[in-house]
C-alpha cells in the first residue's frame, strides 16, 4: 500500500492535455524520483499531486485518503510541504523570518524544528538574520527547502531541487534529502539530473509524453539500457 | 556684516515657515502614501480612491466632532476631533470593507490585471466623492476647537527677544505625535507579529505565501482595515491643521502618489521617507525668501524681489516634476520597492 498514490492522471493547463494517464506511487518514507525528457510533463505531474492542476480523469490518493478534490492549502494541513523550482524563498525577508513563514500554520513551539533545519543546514544558522534574496543560489535552496521542513511534513515535493547550483552544492543537497528521508519523511522530486536522482531514489519514475515509460527502483533503472541511452547520456 | 543675532533670527523665520509647516504637513502625506503603498503592495493595483477615503473619514470624524460638541463632550484644551477619531477609524473600515466585497473582490478573484482594479478604484473615488459631497457638502469645514498655540509668535520673542518669532499651531504637534506613534505600531505589527508578517510574505510572493498557508482572504482584510485607519488618521489631521474641503483631498492623491513612488512603492519606510521629501520640497520651493536674505545679506545686496522660485499656485506640479523625474531616473524608488 502506497502512502501517496496519483492513477492514471490525465489534465492540462487548457488546450493539449499534458498529462495522459500517468501514475506516480510514493512508498512511506522513502524517495520517488520522477525524469524524462523536456516536456514530459514531469512538474506537471508534480503540480497535479499538489492540486496546483484541475484533472480531468484520474485521482490522488494520500494515506488511503482521495484528496482530487481538496484546495492545495488544504492540502498543506495533511502534511503535504512543496518546494517550487523558482521564487521559492521570501527576497525582501530574513532567512529566520522566511523559516517561521513555513511554520505559519503551526501553533506549536517551532523552536525543536528550527533547530532539526539549522542542524540540516547550518549555514542558515550563520545567515539567520539576512535577507534570504541576498543569498547564493545554493543557499537559498537550502532556505526553500528549510521552510517546507519548517511545516513539519509527511511528505516533501521539491521540483528539480539542483536547478542552477553548482555540482558540489548539488551533492550536499542530495545528501540532505537522504538525511530528511531518513526523519521518516516520504520525499518525491522532479529532476533533470537524472543519475545522480536516481542514485539516491527508491523509487524511479520516467515520464514521456505525459506517460509512464519506465518504472521501477532506482538502481534498476540505472543499470537499464534504454534508460542509459535516452537519458543519462550514454 | 549680518550679526549672530540676524543669523538666528533668519532661521528662526525658516523654522516658522518652512521647517514646522513641512514637518507637519510631511507627517499627513506620510500617513497617506503609506495606506497607498500597502494597498500596492499587497493586493497589487494603486488605489486612486484612497484621497477620497481619506475625505470619507475625515467626514465622519467631523460628524463626530460636531455631535460630542452638541453633547458638550470636549477634552479641554486637545481638539474634540482626537476623541470623535477612534469611532471614524471603525466606520471607515467597515466602509472600505464594504467597497472590497462590493467591487474589489470580484476583480481579485477573477485574477484581472492591475489596470483594471485601478481603473475600478477610479470608479470607487468618484463614488465615495459623491457621498461625501452628498452628506457634508462641498463646503470647506472648520472643525478644530480647543487650544489652537503652543507658543505663538508674539509669546516667542517675547521669551527670546528675537524680532522673528516661531509659532506652534497645536494641530501641528498633534499632527507629529499621532504620526510617529501610528508609524510606530505599523511597523510593529509589520515586524513583530505573525500577522504583519504574513502580510510582508504575501505581499512578496503570493504563491509561496499560499502554499505556507497563509489565508488570503484575511490578509486582504486586515489590509484594507489599517489603509482604512491610515486614511482617516492622515484626513482628520490634515484637515485640523488646515481645513476640510472634499477637493482638496481629491487634489492631495498626487503629493501622496508622489511620496509612495519617490519612496519606492511597497517600502512602508518609503513611505514615510517620501512622505517628507514632498512636502519639504513643496515647502521650500514655493517660500519666499526675501526676508531671510534680508537678515543674511548685507543691506547692498540685499534682494528686491520675493525670491520665489515658484508661485504657490504651482505646489502640485512640484509633486508632477518629482514624480516624473524619479519614474525616469529611478523607477523603483529611493527604497527599491516594485517598479510600476
Amino acid at each position: 500500500m502506497s502512502y501517496l498514490y496519483g492513477k492514471n492522471m490525465v489534465g492540462g493547463y487548457g488546450g493539449a492535455d499534458i498529462l495522459n494517464g500517468c501514475s506516480i506511487k510514493v512508498n512511506r518514507g522513502e524517495i520517488a524520483v520522477i525524469v524524462g525528457p523536456n516536456g514530459a510533463g514531469k512538474s506537471t505531474a508534480m503540480k497535479a499531486i499538489l492540486g496546483l492542476l484541475k484533472l480531468k480523469e484520474g485521482k490522488i490518493e494520500l494515506n488511503g485518503q482521495d484528496i482530487t478534490k481538496i484546495s492545495p492549502q488544504e492540502r498543506v494541513k495533511y502534511g503535504m510541504a512543496f518546494v517550487p523550482q523558482t521564487n521559492n524563498v521570501f527576497n525582501s525577508m530574513t532567512v529566520r523570518e522566511n523559516l517561521e513563514m513555513g511554520a505559519h500554520l503551526r501553533e506549536d513551539n517551532i523552536l525543536n524544528t528550527l533547530n532539526q533545519v539549522f542542524k540540516l543546514f547550518p549555514v542558515l544558522k550563520d545567515k539567520e538574520k539576512q535577507l534570504a534574496g541576498e543569498l547564493s543560489g545554493g543557499q537559498r535552496q537550502q532556505v526553500a527547502v528549510g521552510r517546507a521542513m519548517m511545516t513539519n511534513p509527511d511528505f516533501l515535493l521539491l521540483d528539480e531541487p539542483t536547478a542552477g547550483v553548482s555540482p558540489i552544492v548539488m551533492n550536499e543537497l542530495f545528501e540532505r534529502i537522504l538525511e530528511i528521508k531518513n526523519t521518516g519523511v516520504s520525499i518525491l522530486i522532479v529532476e533533470q539530473n537524472a543519475r545522480q536522482a536516481l542514485s539516491i531514489a527508491d523509487q524511479g519514475f520516467v515520464l514521456v509524453n505525459g506517460t509512464n515509460k519506465i518504472s521501477g527502483t532506482g538502481s534498476e533503472l540505472l543499470s537499464n539500457e534504454n534508460v542509459r541511452r535516452s537519458f543519462l547520456g550514454g | 556684516m549680518s550679526t549672530l543675532v540676524d543669523i538666528i533670527n533668519a532661521f528662526a523665520l525658516l523654522s516658522n515657515f518652512v521647517l514646522v509647516p513641512a514637518i507637519s504637513y510631511g507627517s499627513q502625506l506620510a500617513l497617506g502614501a503609506l495606506g497607498v503603498t500597502l494597498i500596492f503592495g499587497i493586493l497589487r493595483f494603486a488605489n486612486f480612491a484612497h484621497g477620497d477615503l481619506m475625505a470619507f473619514g475625515t467626514m465622519i470624524t467631523i460628524l463626530f466632532t460636531w455631535w460630542f460638541q452638541s453633547l458638550n463632550i470636549n477634552l479641554g484644551f486637545l481638539p474634540t476631533a482626537i476623541l470623535a477619531l477612534p469611532f471614524a477609524i471603525i466606520l471607515t473600515s467597515m466602509f472600505a470593507i464594504i467597497i472590497e466585497k462590493s467591487v474589489f473582490r470580484f476583480y481579485r478573484l477573477n485574477k484581472s490585471p492591475p489596470v483594471i482594479l485601478l481603473i475600478a478604484s477610479i470608479g470607487v473615488m468618484f463614488m465615495i466623492n459623491a457621498i461625501v459631497r452628498f452628506i457634508i457638502g462641498p463646503n470647506d469645514q472648520r472643525f478644530f476647537d480647543g487650544e489652537k498655540f503652543i507658543i505663538r509668535a508674539g509669546e516667542f520673542k517675547e521669551i527670546t527677544g528675537l524680532s522673528e518669532g516661531i509659532a506652534i499651531k497645536s494641530t501641528q504637534v498633534i499632527t507629529l505625535i499621532v504620526t510617529l506613534v501610528a508609524v510606530m505600531l505599523l511597523f510593529y505589527f509589520l515586524n513583530r507579529t505573525k500577522t504583519g508578517k504574513a502580510m510582508r510574505a504575501f505581499s512578496d510572493n503570493e504563491d509561496l505565501a499560499l502554499l505556507s498557508g497563509v489565508n488570503p482572504d484575511r490578509i486582504v482584510l486586515i489590509t484594507w482595515i489599517i489603509a482604512a485607519t491610515l486614511a482617516t488618521i492622515a484626513g482628520t489631521l490634515y484637515g485640523l491643521d488646515k481645513s476640510f474641503k472634499p477637493f482638496t483631498y481629491f487634489m492631495l492623491l498626487l503629493p501622496i502618489f508622489a511620496s509612495a513612488i519617490l519612496g519606492g512603492i511597497g517600502s512602508p519606510i518609503g513611505a514615510v521617507v517620501g512622505g517628507y521629501i514632498i512636502a519639504f520640497s513643496e515647502i521650500m520651493l514655493t517660500y519666499a525668501y526675501k526676508k531671510f536674505f534680508i537678515y543674511l545679506l548685507p543691506d547692498s545686496l540685499s534682494p528686491t524681489g520675493l525670491v520665489q522660485l515658484l508661485s504657490t499656485d504651482y505646489k502640485f506640479a512640484i509633486s508632477f516634476l518629482i514624480l516624473v523625474i524619479v519614474l525616469v531616473l529611478r523607477p523603483s524608488g529611493i527604497f527599491k520597492g516594485k517598479t510600476l
